[in-house]
Protein backbone atom coordinates (compact mmCIF):
# COMPACT_ATOMS: atom_id res chain seq x y z
CA UNK A 1 0.00 0.00 0.00
CA UNK A 2 1.30 3.46 -0.81
CA UNK A 3 2.17 5.83 2.00
CA UNK A 4 -0.89 7.95 2.75
CA UNK A 5 -1.15 11.10 4.85
CA UNK A 6 2.54 11.28 5.64
CA UNK A 7 2.68 7.82 7.19
CA UNK A 8 5.67 5.86 5.95
CA UNK A 9 5.92 2.20 5.15
CA UNK A 10 8.62 0.39 7.14
CA UNK A 11 11.78 0.10 5.11
CA UNK A 12 12.77 -3.15 3.41
CA UNK A 13 9.60 -5.03 4.13
CA UNK A 14 10.02 -8.42 2.49
CA UNK A 15 7.58 -9.06 -0.32
CA UNK A 16 7.11 -12.60 0.87
CA UNK A 17 6.57 -13.11 4.60
CA UNK A 18 9.52 -14.80 6.23
CA UNK A 19 7.70 -16.85 8.82
CA UNK A 20 6.59 -20.34 8.05
CA UNK A 21 3.13 -20.16 6.51
CA UNK A 22 0.39 -22.08 8.28
CA UNK A 23 -1.97 -22.04 5.32
CA UNK A 24 -2.16 -21.64 1.56
CA UNK A 25 -2.77 -17.89 1.12
CA UNK A 26 -5.22 -18.04 4.02
CA UNK A 27 -7.66 -20.01 1.84
CA UNK A 28 -10.11 -22.38 3.57
CA UNK A 29 -9.21 -26.08 3.54
CA UNK A 30 -12.61 -27.68 4.11
CA UNK A 31 -15.80 -26.31 2.64
CA UNK A 32 -18.62 -24.16 3.90
CA UNK A 33 -21.99 -25.90 3.82
CA UNK A 34 -23.70 -25.65 0.45
CA UNK A 35 -27.01 -25.66 2.29
CA UNK A 36 -29.45 -22.76 2.18
CA UNK A 37 -31.51 -21.15 4.96
CA UNK A 38 -34.01 -24.01 4.96
CA UNK A 39 -31.63 -26.43 6.66
CA UNK A 40 -31.02 -24.69 10.03
CA UNK A 41 -34.73 -23.84 10.07
CA UNK A 42 -35.51 -27.54 9.60
CA UNK A 43 -33.20 -28.40 12.50
CA UNK A 44 -35.63 -26.29 14.55
CA UNK A 45 -38.97 -27.45 13.08
CA UNK A 46 -37.94 -31.13 13.11
CA UNK A 47 -36.53 -30.90 16.62
CA UNK A 48 -39.59 -29.17 18.02
CA UNK A 49 -41.96 -31.60 16.31
CA UNK A 50 -39.95 -34.52 17.69
CA UNK A 51 -40.20 -33.30 21.28
CA UNK A 52 -43.91 -32.49 20.81
CA UNK A 53 -44.62 -36.04 19.62
CA UNK A 54 -42.94 -37.46 22.72
CA UNK A 55 -45.00 -35.03 24.81
CA UNK A 56 -48.16 -36.21 23.09
CA UNK A 57 -47.82 -39.87 24.04
CA UNK A 58 -46.56 -39.18 27.59
CA UNK A 59 -49.42 -36.75 28.21
CA UNK A 60 -51.91 -39.34 26.99
CA UNK A 61 -50.44 -41.96 29.33
CA UNK A 62 -50.70 -39.58 32.26
CA UNK A 63 -54.34 -38.93 31.42
CA UNK A 64 -53.98 -35.41 29.98
CA UNK A 65 -55.77 -36.17 26.73
CA UNK A 66 -56.51 -32.64 25.61
CA UNK A 67 -52.88 -31.65 25.93
CA UNK A 68 -51.76 -34.85 24.21
CA UNK A 69 -53.94 -34.16 21.20
CA UNK A 70 -52.82 -30.55 21.01
CA UNK A 71 -49.16 -31.56 21.13
CA UNK A 72 -49.75 -34.20 18.45
CA UNK A 73 -51.39 -31.72 16.07
CA UNK A 74 -48.53 -29.26 16.52
CA UNK A 75 -46.06 -32.08 15.90
CA UNK A 76 -47.94 -33.00 12.73
CA UNK A 77 -47.65 -29.42 11.51
CA UNK A 78 -43.89 -29.60 12.09
CA UNK A 79 -43.72 -32.98 10.35
CA UNK A 80 -45.41 -31.48 7.28
CA UNK A 81 -43.25 -28.34 7.11
CA UNK A 82 -39.96 -30.18 7.65
CA UNK A 83 -39.80 -32.30 4.47
CA UNK A 84 -40.88 -29.28 2.44
CA UNK A 85 -37.93 -27.32 3.80
CA UNK A 86 -35.52 -30.17 3.13
CA UNK A 87 -36.74 -30.78 -0.40
CA UNK A 88 -36.48 -27.13 -1.38
CA UNK A 89 -32.86 -27.12 -0.19
CA UNK A 90 -31.84 -29.97 -2.50
CA UNK A 91 -29.79 -29.18 -5.58
CA UNK A 92 -32.22 -31.42 -7.48
CA UNK A 93 -35.54 -31.23 -5.62
CA UNK A 94 -37.26 -33.53 -8.14
CA UNK A 95 -34.97 -36.32 -6.93
CA UNK A 96 -36.00 -36.08 -3.26
CA UNK A 97 -37.22 -39.68 -3.29
CA UNK A 98 -33.60 -40.80 -3.89
CA UNK A 99 -33.19 -40.18 -0.15
CA UNK A 100 -35.18 -43.37 0.39
CA UNK A 101 -33.32 -45.29 -2.31
CA UNK A 102 -30.95 -46.96 0.17
CA UNK A 103 -30.53 -47.34 3.93
CA UNK A 104 -27.00 -46.28 4.80
CA UNK A 105 -26.15 -46.78 8.49
CA UNK A 106 -22.94 -44.71 8.19
CA UNK A 107 -24.89 -41.69 6.95
CA UNK A 108 -26.78 -39.71 9.63
CA UNK A 109 -28.65 -38.00 6.80
CA UNK A 110 -29.88 -41.33 5.46
CA UNK A 111 -31.02 -42.57 8.88
CA UNK A 112 -32.51 -39.13 9.55
CA UNK A 113 -34.49 -39.17 6.31
CA UNK A 114 -35.95 -42.56 7.19
CA UNK A 115 -36.71 -41.35 10.72
CA UNK A 116 -38.48 -38.27 9.40
CA UNK A 117 -40.44 -40.33 6.86
CA UNK A 118 -41.57 -42.79 9.54
CA UNK A 119 -42.31 -40.00 12.00
CA UNK A 120 -44.48 -38.07 9.56
CA UNK A 121 -46.35 -41.19 8.45
CA UNK A 122 -47.06 -42.27 12.02
CA UNK A 123 -48.38 -38.83 12.96
CA UNK A 124 -50.48 -38.64 9.82
CA UNK A 125 -52.00 -42.05 10.52
CA UNK A 126 -52.65 -41.13 14.15
CA UNK A 127 -54.50 -38.02 13.04
CA UNK A 128 -56.48 -39.93 10.42
CA UNK A 129 -57.39 -42.66 12.92
CA UNK A 130 -58.50 -40.02 15.42
CA UNK A 131 -60.65 -38.18 12.87
CA UNK A 132 -62.15 -41.42 11.59
CA UNK A 133 -63.11 -42.34 15.14
CA UNK A 134 -61.12 -45.58 15.14
CA UNK A 135 -60.46 -47.26 18.52
CA UNK A 136 -58.14 -45.35 20.83
CA UNK A 137 -55.64 -48.23 20.67
CA UNK A 138 -55.00 -47.52 16.97
CA UNK A 139 -54.38 -43.83 17.52
CA UNK A 140 -52.31 -44.60 20.58
CA UNK A 141 -50.09 -47.07 18.72
CA UNK A 142 -49.37 -44.56 15.98
CA UNK A 143 -48.75 -41.85 18.55
CA UNK A 144 -46.42 -44.21 20.37
CA UNK A 145 -44.43 -44.86 17.19
CA UNK A 146 -44.06 -41.13 16.58
CA UNK A 147 -43.20 -40.67 20.26
CA UNK A 148 -40.30 -43.12 19.95
CA UNK A 149 -38.96 -41.55 16.76
CA UNK A 150 -39.49 -38.01 18.12
CA UNK A 151 -36.56 -37.76 20.55
CA UNK A 152 -34.26 -39.13 17.80
CA UNK A 153 -35.57 -36.51 15.39
CA UNK A 154 -34.91 -33.88 18.05
CA UNK A 155 -31.16 -34.43 18.08
CA UNK A 156 -29.96 -36.60 15.17
CA UNK A 157 -29.26 -33.32 13.37
CA UNK A 158 -26.44 -32.80 15.88
CA UNK A 159 -24.98 -36.17 14.82
CA UNK A 160 -25.36 -35.03 11.21
CA UNK A 161 -23.30 -31.91 11.93
CA UNK A 162 -20.77 -33.81 14.03
CA UNK A 163 -20.10 -36.31 11.24
CA UNK A 164 -18.50 -33.67 9.00
CA UNK A 165 -15.01 -32.26 8.52
CA UNK A 166 -16.06 -28.88 9.97
CA UNK A 167 -13.70 -28.40 12.94
CA UNK A 168 -16.16 -26.73 15.33
CA UNK A 169 -18.97 -29.21 14.70
CA UNK A 170 -16.65 -32.17 14.75
CA UNK A 171 -14.93 -31.21 18.01
CA UNK A 172 -18.29 -30.71 19.75
CA UNK A 173 -19.87 -33.85 18.34
CA UNK A 174 -20.53 -35.62 21.64
CA UNK A 175 -22.10 -32.61 23.37
CA UNK A 176 -24.12 -31.02 20.58
CA UNK A 177 -26.88 -33.71 20.81
CA UNK A 178 -27.51 -32.63 24.42
CA UNK A 179 -27.74 -28.98 23.37
CA UNK A 180 -30.25 -29.86 20.64
CA UNK A 181 -32.26 -32.16 22.96
CA UNK A 182 -32.61 -29.44 25.59
CA UNK A 183 -33.50 -26.83 23.02
CA UNK A 184 -36.14 -29.07 21.41
CA UNK A 185 -37.74 -29.73 24.80
CA UNK A 186 -37.82 -26.00 25.59
CA UNK A 187 -39.29 -25.22 22.16
CA UNK A 188 -41.99 -27.89 22.54
CA UNK A 189 -42.90 -26.38 25.91
CA UNK A 190 -42.89 -22.96 24.30
CA UNK A 191 -45.29 -24.06 21.58
CA UNK A 192 -47.68 -25.45 24.20
CA UNK A 193 -47.39 -22.28 26.33
CA UNK A 194 -48.24 -20.27 23.23
CA UNK A 195 -51.11 -22.27 21.82
CA UNK A 196 -51.75 -25.29 24.04
CA UNK A 197 -54.81 -25.99 26.19
CA UNK A 198 -55.16 -24.39 29.60
CA UNK A 199 -54.91 -27.72 31.45
CA UNK A 200 -51.40 -28.25 30.12
CA UNK A 201 -49.95 -24.95 31.27
CA UNK A 202 -48.06 -26.12 34.37
CA UNK A 203 -46.47 -28.95 32.37
CA UNK A 204 -45.61 -26.65 29.45
CA UNK A 205 -43.96 -24.17 31.82
CA UNK A 206 -41.83 -26.88 33.38
CA UNK A 207 -40.85 -28.14 29.92
CA UNK A 208 -39.50 -24.70 29.01
CA UNK A 209 -37.54 -24.42 32.26
CA UNK A 210 -36.10 -27.95 32.20
CA UNK A 211 -35.29 -27.72 28.49
CA UNK A 212 -33.59 -24.37 28.85
CA UNK A 213 -31.51 -25.59 31.77
CA UNK A 214 -30.39 -28.68 29.83
CA UNK A 215 -29.64 -26.68 26.71
CA UNK A 216 -27.64 -23.99 28.50
CA UNK A 217 -25.70 -26.44 30.65
CA UNK A 218 -24.80 -28.54 27.60
CA UNK A 219 -23.81 -25.46 25.61
CA UNK A 220 -21.48 -24.29 28.39
CA UNK A 221 -19.95 -27.75 28.60
CA UNK A 222 -19.46 -27.77 24.83
CA UNK A 223 -17.83 -24.33 24.82
CA UNK A 224 -15.40 -25.29 27.55
CA UNK A 225 -14.62 -28.55 25.77
CA UNK A 226 -13.91 -26.68 22.52
CA UNK A 227 -11.39 -24.37 24.19
CA UNK A 228 -9.86 -21.98 21.65
CA UNK A 229 -12.01 -23.57 18.94
CA UNK A 230 -15.08 -22.02 20.60
CA UNK A 231 -14.10 -18.58 19.25
CA UNK A 232 -16.69 -18.65 16.42
CA UNK A 233 -19.37 -18.87 19.15
CA UNK A 234 -18.03 -15.62 20.65
CA UNK A 235 -17.09 -13.42 17.69
CA UNK A 236 -18.66 -12.37 14.42
CA UNK A 237 -22.12 -13.41 13.29
CA UNK A 238 -22.02 -16.76 15.09
CA UNK A 239 -21.08 -14.97 18.31
CA UNK A 240 -23.87 -12.40 17.94
CA UNK A 241 -26.43 -15.12 17.28
CA UNK A 242 -25.17 -17.15 20.25
CA UNK A 243 -25.41 -14.15 22.59
CA UNK A 244 -28.93 -13.22 21.48
CA UNK A 245 -29.91 -16.87 21.77
CA UNK A 246 -28.61 -17.12 25.33
CA UNK A 247 -30.45 -13.98 26.36
CA UNK A 248 -33.68 -15.13 24.69
CA UNK A 249 -33.40 -18.55 26.26
CA UNK A 250 -33.15 -17.30 29.85
CA UNK A 251 -35.76 -14.61 29.19
CA UNK A 252 -38.25 -17.23 28.02
CA UNK A 253 -37.69 -19.31 31.16
CA UNK A 254 -38.23 -16.29 33.42
CA UNK A 255 -41.32 -15.18 31.48
CA UNK A 256 -43.07 -18.54 31.56
CA UNK A 257 -42.46 -18.73 35.30
CA UNK A 258 -43.89 -15.23 35.68
CA UNK A 259 -46.75 -16.43 33.45
CA UNK A 260 -48.16 -18.40 36.35
CA UNK A 261 -50.50 -15.49 36.92
CA UNK A 262 -50.52 -13.77 33.53
CA UNK A 263 -51.49 -15.73 30.41
CA UNK A 264 -50.07 -12.92 28.31
CA UNK A 265 -46.61 -13.30 29.81
CA UNK A 266 -46.92 -17.05 29.39
CA UNK A 267 -47.67 -16.72 25.69
CA UNK A 268 -44.88 -14.20 25.25
CA UNK A 269 -42.45 -16.52 27.03
CA UNK A 270 -43.58 -19.42 24.84
CA UNK A 271 -43.05 -17.42 21.66
CA UNK A 272 -39.57 -16.37 22.80
CA UNK A 273 -38.71 -19.98 23.67
CA UNK A 274 -39.60 -20.99 20.11
CA UNK A 275 -37.58 -18.15 18.60
CA UNK A 276 -34.65 -18.89 20.85
CA UNK A 277 -34.55 -22.52 19.74
CA UNK A 278 -34.53 -21.44 16.08
CA UNK A 279 -31.75 -18.96 16.88
CA UNK A 280 -29.64 -21.71 18.46
CA UNK A 281 -29.62 -23.70 15.21
CA UNK A 282 -28.70 -20.53 13.30
CA UNK A 283 -25.84 -19.80 15.73
CA UNK A 284 -24.41 -23.32 15.41
CA UNK A 285 -24.80 -23.23 11.62
CA UNK A 286 -23.17 -19.81 11.23
CA UNK A 287 -20.33 -20.60 13.62
CA UNK A 288 -19.56 -23.47 11.24
CA UNK A 289 -18.98 -20.95 8.44
CA UNK A 290 -16.54 -18.96 10.54
CA UNK A 291 -14.73 -22.12 11.61
CA UNK A 292 -13.88 -22.98 7.99
CA UNK A 293 -13.34 -19.49 6.58
CA UNK A 294 -10.18 -19.19 8.69
CA UNK A 295 -8.12 -22.33 7.99
CA UNK A 296 -6.11 -21.89 11.20
CA UNK A 297 -8.95 -23.44 13.24
CA UNK A 298 -8.63 -26.65 11.27
CA UNK A 299 -4.82 -26.65 11.21
CA UNK A 300 -4.62 -25.95 14.97
CA UNK A 301 -7.24 -28.59 15.76
CA UNK A 302 -5.24 -31.19 13.83
CA UNK A 303 -2.10 -30.53 15.83
CA UNK A 304 1.43 -29.39 14.99
CA UNK B 1 19.45 -50.72 0.30
CA UNK B 2 18.65 -52.53 3.52
CA UNK B 3 15.24 -54.13 3.68
CA UNK B 4 13.07 -51.54 5.44
CA UNK B 5 9.81 -52.10 7.25
CA UNK B 6 7.01 -53.66 5.27
CA UNK B 7 5.49 -51.12 2.93
CA UNK B 8 1.84 -50.29 3.56
CA UNK B 9 -0.43 -51.80 0.97
CA UNK B 10 -3.36 -49.42 1.35
CA UNK B 11 -5.71 -52.34 1.06
CA UNK B 12 -9.42 -51.60 0.86
CA UNK B 13 -11.82 -53.36 3.20
CA UNK B 14 -12.78 -56.74 1.78
CA UNK B 15 -16.33 -55.72 0.94
CA UNK B 16 -15.07 -52.84 -1.16
CA UNK B 17 -12.08 -54.46 -2.79
CA UNK B 18 -12.62 -55.22 -6.45
CA UNK B 19 -9.73 -55.69 -8.82
CA UNK B 20 -6.34 -54.04 -8.49
CA UNK B 21 -6.56 -50.71 -6.69
CA UNK B 22 -5.39 -48.01 -9.10
CA UNK B 23 -4.32 -44.52 -8.14
CA UNK B 24 -2.07 -41.52 -8.49
CA UNK B 25 1.34 -40.75 -7.08
CA UNK B 26 1.88 -37.00 -7.41
CA UNK B 27 5.57 -36.22 -7.00
CA UNK B 28 5.62 -32.49 -6.29
CA UNK B 29 9.42 -32.34 -6.43
CA UNK B 30 9.34 -32.51 -10.24
CA UNK B 31 6.19 -30.44 -10.81
CA UNK B 32 6.99 -27.41 -13.00
CA UNK B 33 3.60 -25.73 -12.58
CA UNK B 34 2.62 -25.93 -16.25
CA UNK B 35 -1.05 -26.69 -15.44
CA UNK B 36 -1.29 -29.14 -18.34
CA UNK B 37 -3.09 -31.47 -15.90
CA UNK B 38 -5.74 -28.83 -15.17
CA UNK B 39 -6.33 -28.25 -18.88
CA UNK B 40 -6.31 -31.92 -19.88
CA UNK B 41 -8.80 -32.74 -17.12
CA UNK B 42 -11.19 -29.99 -18.16
CA UNK B 43 -10.92 -30.97 -21.81
CA UNK B 44 -11.49 -34.67 -21.33
CA UNK B 45 -14.18 -34.51 -18.69
CA UNK B 46 -16.06 -31.55 -20.14
CA UNK B 47 -15.68 -29.64 -16.88
CA UNK B 48 -17.19 -26.14 -17.19
CA UNK B 49 -14.83 -23.20 -17.16
CA UNK B 50 -14.52 -20.96 -14.15
CA UNK B 51 -14.72 -17.18 -14.42
CA UNK B 52 -11.18 -15.93 -15.00
CA UNK B 53 -9.97 -13.72 -12.18
CA UNK B 54 -6.51 -12.64 -11.11
CA UNK B 55 -6.06 -13.84 -7.56
CA UNK B 56 -2.69 -12.27 -6.87
CA UNK B 57 -1.63 -15.54 -5.26
CA UNK B 58 1.50 -16.21 -7.29
CA UNK B 59 0.61 -17.97 -10.57
CA UNK B 60 -2.45 -19.65 -9.08
CA UNK B 61 -5.79 -18.39 -10.34
CA UNK B 62 -7.61 -21.69 -9.81
CA UNK B 63 -7.21 -21.35 -6.01
CA UNK B 64 -8.63 -24.70 -4.91
CA UNK B 65 -10.29 -27.89 -5.99
CA UNK B 66 -14.02 -27.74 -6.56
CA UNK B 67 -16.93 -28.78 -8.74
CA UNK B 68 -15.28 -27.15 -11.75
CA UNK B 69 -11.61 -27.78 -10.93
CA UNK B 70 -10.67 -31.42 -10.51
CA UNK B 71 -6.93 -30.77 -10.69
CA UNK B 72 -5.40 -27.72 -9.04
CA UNK B 73 -1.76 -26.67 -9.22
CA UNK B 74 -0.63 -24.88 -6.06
CA UNK B 75 2.16 -22.29 -6.24
CA UNK B 76 3.95 -21.50 -2.98
CA UNK B 77 6.67 -18.87 -2.76
CA UNK B 78 8.85 -19.39 0.28
CA UNK B 79 11.75 -17.26 1.47
CA UNK B 80 14.14 -19.66 3.09
CA UNK B 81 14.29 -19.49 6.88
CA UNK B 82 18.06 -19.50 7.07
CA UNK B 83 18.18 -16.30 4.97
CA UNK B 84 19.98 -18.09 2.18
CA UNK B 85 19.49 -16.34 -1.11
CA UNK B 86 16.33 -16.48 -3.12
CA UNK B 87 12.80 -17.65 -3.09
CA UNK B 88 11.98 -21.30 -3.00
CA UNK B 89 9.21 -22.46 -5.30
CA UNK B 90 6.87 -25.20 -4.27
CA UNK B 91 4.44 -26.46 -6.85
CA UNK B 92 2.07 -29.36 -6.50
CA UNK B 93 -0.88 -30.64 -8.47
CA UNK B 94 -3.72 -31.43 -6.06
CA UNK B 95 -6.55 -33.85 -6.80
CA UNK B 96 -9.29 -35.87 -5.07
CA UNK B 97 -7.57 -38.32 -2.70
CA UNK B 98 -9.88 -41.30 -3.38
CA UNK B 99 -9.58 -42.14 0.34
CA UNK B 100 -9.50 -45.68 1.68
CA UNK B 101 -12.20 -44.57 4.14
CA UNK B 102 -14.00 -42.01 2.02
CA UNK B 103 -16.19 -39.69 4.09
CA UNK B 104 -18.14 -38.48 1.02
CA UNK B 105 -19.07 -42.06 0.13
CA UNK B 106 -19.98 -43.06 3.67
CA UNK B 107 -22.28 -40.08 4.31
CA UNK B 108 -23.97 -40.03 0.89
CA UNK B 109 -27.65 -40.76 1.68
CA UNK B 110 -28.63 -41.72 -1.86
CA UNK B 111 -25.83 -44.15 -2.67
CA UNK B 112 -24.83 -41.91 -5.56
CA UNK B 113 -21.16 -42.13 -4.53
CA UNK B 114 -19.68 -45.58 -4.97
CA UNK B 115 -16.38 -47.46 -4.92
CA UNK B 116 -15.45 -48.56 -8.42
CA UNK B 117 -13.77 -51.80 -9.43
CA UNK B 118 -10.49 -49.81 -9.56
CA UNK B 119 -10.86 -48.81 -5.90
CA UNK B 120 -11.64 -45.23 -6.87
CA UNK B 121 -14.50 -43.09 -5.51
CA UNK B 122 -16.97 -41.94 -8.16
CA UNK B 123 -20.22 -39.90 -8.11
CA UNK B 124 -23.10 -41.18 -10.26
CA UNK B 125 -24.55 -37.96 -11.59
CA UNK B 126 -27.84 -39.63 -12.49
CA UNK B 127 -28.47 -40.50 -8.84
CA UNK B 128 -27.08 -37.50 -6.93
CA UNK B 129 -29.89 -35.26 -5.68
CA UNK B 130 -27.65 -32.44 -4.50
CA UNK B 131 -28.20 -32.85 -0.75
CA UNK B 132 -24.76 -31.31 -0.14
CA UNK B 133 -23.73 -33.62 2.70
CA UNK B 134 -20.53 -34.80 0.97
CA UNK B 135 -19.48 -31.15 0.59
CA UNK B 136 -19.19 -30.64 4.35
CA UNK B 137 -18.00 -34.18 5.04
CA UNK B 138 -14.90 -34.22 2.81
CA UNK B 139 -11.82 -33.62 5.03
CA UNK B 140 -10.06 -32.00 2.05
CA UNK B 141 -12.84 -29.72 0.77
CA UNK B 142 -12.63 -31.43 -2.63
CA UNK B 143 -16.21 -32.22 -3.64
CA UNK B 144 -18.57 -29.32 -4.32
CA UNK B 145 -22.10 -28.66 -5.51
CA UNK B 146 -22.17 -27.03 -8.94
CA UNK B 147 -24.27 -23.90 -8.52
CA UNK B 148 -26.18 -23.88 -11.81
CA UNK B 149 -26.61 -27.66 -11.81
CA UNK B 150 -27.28 -28.48 -8.17
CA UNK B 151 -25.40 -31.79 -8.11
CA UNK B 152 -22.02 -32.57 -6.56
CA UNK B 153 -18.97 -33.11 -8.74
CA UNK B 154 -15.35 -34.18 -8.28
CA UNK B 155 -12.51 -36.10 -9.94
CA UNK B 156 -13.62 -39.53 -11.21
CA UNK B 157 -10.02 -40.66 -11.74
CA UNK B 158 -11.16 -40.81 -15.37
CA UNK B 159 -13.41 -43.81 -14.76
CA UNK B 160 -14.31 -43.93 -18.46
CA UNK B 161 -10.65 -43.99 -19.57
CA UNK B 162 -9.73 -46.62 -16.98
CA UNK B 163 -12.49 -48.86 -18.30
CA UNK B 164 -10.82 -49.02 -21.73
CA UNK B 165 -7.36 -49.48 -20.25
CA UNK B 166 -6.22 -45.90 -20.76
CA UNK B 167 -4.57 -43.75 -18.10
CA UNK B 168 -6.28 -40.62 -16.73
CA UNK B 169 -6.03 -37.47 -18.82
CA UNK B 170 -3.95 -35.51 -16.27
CA UNK B 171 -1.31 -38.23 -15.92
CA UNK B 172 -1.09 -38.60 -19.69
CA UNK B 173 -0.61 -34.84 -20.13
CA UNK B 174 1.97 -34.39 -17.37
CA UNK B 175 5.29 -33.63 -19.11
CA UNK B 176 7.56 -34.38 -16.13
CA UNK B 177 5.92 -37.54 -14.76
CA UNK B 178 5.05 -35.60 -11.63
CA UNK B 179 1.65 -37.27 -11.92
CA UNK B 180 2.09 -41.01 -12.11
CA UNK B 181 -0.76 -43.44 -12.56
CA UNK B 182 -0.76 -47.16 -11.90
CA UNK B 183 -1.53 -49.97 -9.46
CA UNK B 184 -1.25 -48.45 -6.00
CA UNK B 185 1.15 -51.08 -4.69
CA UNK B 186 3.64 -50.36 -7.46
CA UNK B 187 3.27 -46.61 -6.99
CA UNK B 188 4.03 -46.98 -3.28
CA UNK B 189 7.28 -48.74 -4.05
CA UNK B 190 8.25 -46.05 -6.57
CA UNK B 191 7.33 -43.34 -4.09
CA UNK B 192 9.40 -44.72 -1.23
CA UNK B 193 12.43 -45.07 -3.49
CA UNK B 194 11.92 -41.55 -4.83
CA UNK B 195 11.57 -40.17 -1.28
CA UNK B 196 15.03 -41.46 -0.37
CA UNK B 197 16.52 -39.73 -3.43
CA UNK B 198 14.80 -36.43 -2.70
CA UNK B 199 15.72 -36.50 0.99
CA UNK B 200 19.40 -36.81 0.06
CA UNK B 201 19.26 -33.64 -2.04
CA UNK B 202 19.61 -30.08 -0.71
CA UNK B 203 16.18 -28.64 0.08
CA UNK B 204 14.69 -32.09 0.40
CA UNK B 205 15.23 -32.48 4.13
CA UNK B 206 11.56 -32.05 4.93
CA UNK B 207 10.26 -34.18 2.06
CA UNK B 208 7.66 -36.72 3.08
CA UNK B 209 4.91 -38.85 1.62
CA UNK B 210 1.40 -37.54 2.30
CA UNK B 211 -1.39 -40.11 2.35
CA UNK B 212 0.80 -43.17 1.80
CA UNK B 213 0.25 -44.57 5.27
CA UNK B 214 -2.70 -46.81 5.97
CA UNK B 215 -2.65 -45.87 9.66
CA UNK B 216 -3.52 -42.21 8.97
CA UNK B 217 -6.96 -40.74 9.68
CA UNK B 218 -8.59 -41.90 6.44
CA UNK B 219 -6.73 -45.18 5.96
CA UNK B 220 -4.44 -43.75 3.30
CA UNK B 221 -5.22 -42.16 -0.06
CA UNK B 222 -5.73 -43.72 -3.46
CA UNK B 223 -4.01 -40.57 -4.73
CA UNK B 224 -1.04 -39.76 -2.53
CA UNK B 225 1.74 -37.18 -2.72
CA UNK B 226 5.41 -36.48 -2.18
CA UNK B 227 5.52 -33.03 -0.57
CA UNK B 228 8.52 -30.83 0.23
CA UNK B 229 6.87 -28.96 3.09
CA UNK B 230 4.06 -29.43 5.58
CA UNK B 231 0.64 -30.22 4.10
CA UNK B 232 -1.02 -26.99 5.29
CA UNK B 233 1.50 -24.98 3.24
CA UNK B 234 -0.11 -26.50 0.12
CA UNK B 235 -3.64 -25.98 1.47
CA UNK B 236 -3.96 -29.59 2.65
CA UNK B 237 -5.16 -30.67 6.12
CA UNK B 238 -2.26 -31.87 8.31
CA UNK B 239 -4.24 -34.77 9.78
CA UNK B 240 -7.41 -35.55 7.85
CA UNK B 241 -9.76 -37.86 9.65
CA UNK B 242 -12.80 -40.00 9.01
CA UNK B 243 -13.59 -42.99 11.17
CA UNK B 244 -16.71 -45.09 11.29
CA UNK B 245 -16.46 -45.59 15.04
CA UNK B 246 -16.94 -41.83 15.48
CA UNK B 247 -20.42 -42.21 14.01
CA UNK B 248 -21.12 -44.99 16.52
CA UNK B 249 -20.02 -42.94 19.54
CA UNK B 250 -21.99 -39.95 18.26
CA UNK B 251 -25.17 -42.04 18.04
CA UNK B 252 -24.38 -43.24 21.55
CA UNK B 253 -24.23 -39.66 22.81
CA UNK B 254 -27.41 -38.83 20.88
CA UNK B 255 -29.23 -41.80 22.46
CA UNK B 256 -28.29 -40.67 25.96
CA UNK B 257 -29.40 -37.15 25.06
CA UNK B 258 -32.70 -38.52 23.70
CA UNK B 259 -33.34 -40.37 26.96
CA UNK B 260 -32.52 -37.21 28.87
CA UNK B 261 -35.19 -35.42 26.83
CA UNK B 262 -37.72 -38.10 27.67
CA UNK B 263 -36.65 -38.02 31.33
CA UNK B 264 -36.98 -34.24 31.48
CA UNK B 265 -40.37 -34.51 29.84
CA UNK B 266 -41.57 -37.19 32.26
CA UNK B 267 -40.38 -35.01 35.13
CA UNK B 268 -42.28 -32.05 33.73
CA UNK B 269 -45.46 -34.07 33.25
CA UNK B 270 -45.28 -35.41 36.81
CA UNK B 271 -47.35 -38.54 36.89
CA UNK B 272 -50.71 -38.43 38.55
CA UNK B 273 -53.11 -41.32 38.48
Amino acid sequence: MAAVGGREEPAERPLVPRERPRSYYGLPIVRRPAWTWEVPLYFFTGGTAGALAATSILARWSGQHRMGRSARRMALAGALVSPALLISDLGRPARFLNMLRVVRPTSPMSLGSWTLAGFGSALGMAEAADLAGLPVAVTGTMEGAAGILGPILANYTAVLLGDTANPIWRAGRHLLPFVFSGSSLAAAGGALCLAGPEEGRPVSRRMVVVGTALEQAAFLAMESHLGPLAEPYRTGRGGRLARVHRLASWTSAVLVLAGRRSPLLLRLGGAIALGSSALLRQAVYRAGFQAVDDPSYLVESQGP
Amino acid sequence: MTPGPRLPTLALPLWQAGGTRMGFFTDSSVCIGCKACEVACKEWNGVPDSKPAWSGNSYDNTLRLGANSWRHVAFVERVRQDDAAGVRWLMSSDVCKHCTRAACLEVCPTGAIFRSEFGTVVVQDDVCNGCGYCVVACPFGVIERREDDGRAFKCTLCYDRLKIGEQPACAKACPTASIQFGPLEELLETAHARLEQVRAQPGGEEAHLYGADESDGVGGFGAFFLLLDRPEVYGLPPRPEYRRRDVVTMWGAASVAAWLLVGGLAGAIRWRR
